[in-house]
């Protein structure tokens, strides 16, 4: 069973007052998300990430489609017992020091006074809040309340959590620190569903990702997959230098050591190159693809070319 | 649910705690009740009746106003700080935060109005007149005005529920003055014809009376208030909130937010 498993789920809304004009947030999206799986949601700002987020914690209601969580509607409140959510850029009852904000939180999740004086501790401590004391929040750093923001969502200690943006505008301490506590919870065998447009996090982080763009999804699959659609290079090494000047115009980047030519050729010109290196009775000693980067697929799948031909 | 409501309840109430506004406005009114000694020096033989009559419309005033400051910001707040994404992610109903901001604010209002009360009592004393049996006929007034807190703040956020806190504030305050005079409203419709007739009394039972929760003149005068109006007034002010309260559950549930 999906941890969490999107169908068609749509949101458009009208903006303008007396020409009222329809904006459509987020097309028919289909989405699973196995248990345990580290799910990464990419796109530029504005693609529907924060949105998709919105309509599945029931802050805005969806135009159409519906959505299961943990196999339950996701309207059901019930369900909301076994979900955390950190909002982006979240801000706090900042009134409140840290363990009365998850006390608070704690509670309305429904768990009991004697386990919430046990966890609220221990989680400061994982969270590395336990200094904090009775500080306000207020007075906490940004990187501070980021980790309040993971901490209240893993209080009521559920089985998956969604992330909204949780690197962003942290510095790279905060974003390290944050990546750990993600790990963590990863380790914990949590489902986490986290939108970012920091690709590194993701990569390092995330066992799936899909890319959203202006509300459609654009792909979605194992990064070293993804990484893969976008190699369309290959490093090319052989023997026989004299070879060089007949193939020049299909080798970039060519060094030549001694009688060995190392360089790089597209994909699409592989066979010739070869034929003609035959030809020329050079010793082909090795094709390698180039890997792509994240960075390279999300690019070619959020360009302005893309969302036209899609 | 009574965990959730509660727990959003008392966290309204450690706000409102915790807000420096509230606290001066308190201070505010007891500065008042020191003051209002001097204007029975200014009319000899009537510093009892101006004290109670300053003294609790004071309290009445300053509590409908914390009422209003304080409601419009209830749910219009949590939305644009983004706290109420973290509460609605949780197994809370809707209906469960509106209703429980609204006793969170209703307790606030009900410690203040003890706070003035015990001000205004002191007061009392300390003119010089000593304890009179009349004086405990003087807690009618005060549970009025608190039923006024309790309407006044659900009007409020029925408001916020679905508007700016600008305008949440000026249709509140708007509504307590109009239903201040309701009375009138009713008498005039008395003198009037056909539709404006109907519109004038219709309008009349729809704003809140707060005529009649208005005993402190009565009250002033030693004329003693008759029980079947307590009770009435403390149904009236149940099924008023009841109503405005449902009323703001039935916009929020619909309403997406930003």
């Amino acid at each position: 069973m999906p941890a969490v498993e999107i169908a068609g789920l749509t949101k458009s809304y009208t903006a303008g007052f007396f020409r009222q004009k329809r904006i459509v947030a987020l097309q028919p999206l289909q989405l699973a998300i196995e248990e345990g799986e580290t799910f990464g949601f990419l796109g530029p700002n504005g693609a529907g990430k924060t949105t998709t987020l919105k309509l599945l914690m029931g802050i805005v209601f969806p135009t159409a489609g519906s959505a299961k969580i943990l196999g339950r509607d996701f309207r059901d409140p019930d369900v909301r017992k076994e979900i955390g959510f950190l909002p982006e850029q979240p801000y706090f009852y900042d009134y409140l020091s840290a363990p009365e904000l998850l006390d608070y939180y704690a509670q309305l999740s429904g768990v009991s006074h004697a386990e919430r004086r046990k966890r609220i501790p221990r989680l400061l401590e994982q969270t590395g809040l336990a200094d904090a004391g009775r500080k306000q929040l207020r007075k906490f750093s940004k990187g501070m309340l980021q980790r309040v923001g993971i901490a209240q969502a893993i209080i009521h200690n559920p089985r998956v959590v969604f992330l909204d943006e949780p690197m962003s505008g942290l510095d790279p301490v905060g974003r390290r620190e944050i990546r750990e506590l993600i790990l963590s919870l990863k380790q914990d065998g949590k489902t986490v569903f986290f939108s970012t447009h920091i690709l590194s996090d993701a990569e390092a982080l995330c066992d799936r990702v899909a890319v959203i763009h202006k509300g459609v999804l654009r792909g979605i699959g194992v990064v070293e997959d993804l990484k893969s659609q976008t190699a369309d290079k290959s490093e090319i090494i052989w023997q026989g230098a004299q070879a060089l000047a007949t193939v020049s115009d299909k080798v970039s980047n060519s060094h030549v050591t001694g009688e060995v030519v190392r360089g790089v050729v597209d994909c699409a010109e592989l066979d010739q190159l070869l034929e003609k290196l035959r030809r020329e009775k050079a010793r082909l000693i090795s094709v390698t693809p180039l890997h792509g980067t994240l960075e390279d697929y999300f690019v070619a799948h959020t360009s302005e070319r893309e969302a036209v031909r899609q | 649910m009574i965990s959730r409501l509660s727990a959003v309840a008392f966290n309204t109430f450690r706000e409102a705690v915790r807000d420096r506004v509230l606290y001066n406005l308190i201070l505010f009114v007891l500065l008042l009740l020191a003051i209002a000694p001097l204007f029975g020096q200014i009319s000899i033989g009537l510093e009892r009746i101006i004290l109670i009559n300053v003294g609790l419309s004071a309290m009445s005033l300053f509590g409908i106003v914390i009422a209003i400051l304080v409601g419009i910001g209830l749910v219009s707040r949590e939305i644009d700080k983004k706290t109420l994404y973290t509460i609605l992610s949780r197994p809370v109903r809707r209906w469960e935060f509106i209703t429980g901001k609204y006793c969170g604010l209703v307790m606030t209002l009900t410690v203040n109005a003890v706070m003035m009360a015990t001000g205004f009592y002191l007061a009392l004393l300390i003119t010089g007149h000593g304890w009179k049996a009349a004086d405990a006929q003087l807690l009618i007034p005060i549970y009025f005005i608190i039923l006024q807190f309790f309407i006044m703040t659900a009007i409020t956020l029925l408001f916020s529920a679905f508007t700016t806190p600008v305008f949440s504030a000026i249709f509140a305050f708007s509504l307590f003055v109009i239903g201040t005079f309701s009375e009138d409203l009713r008498n005039f419709a008395a003198l009037t014809q056909g539709f404006t007739k109907w519109l004038v009394t219709a309008t009349s039972y729809l704003v809140p009376n707060f005529s009649s929760l208005n005993v402190i003149s009565q009250a002033a005068h030693d004329v003693p208030v008759d029980g079947r109006l307590v009770v009435f007034n403390t149904l009236y002010a149940l099924f008023y909130s009841i109503a405005a309260i449902s009323a703001a559950v039935v916009i929020f549930e619909r309403r997406n937010l930003k």
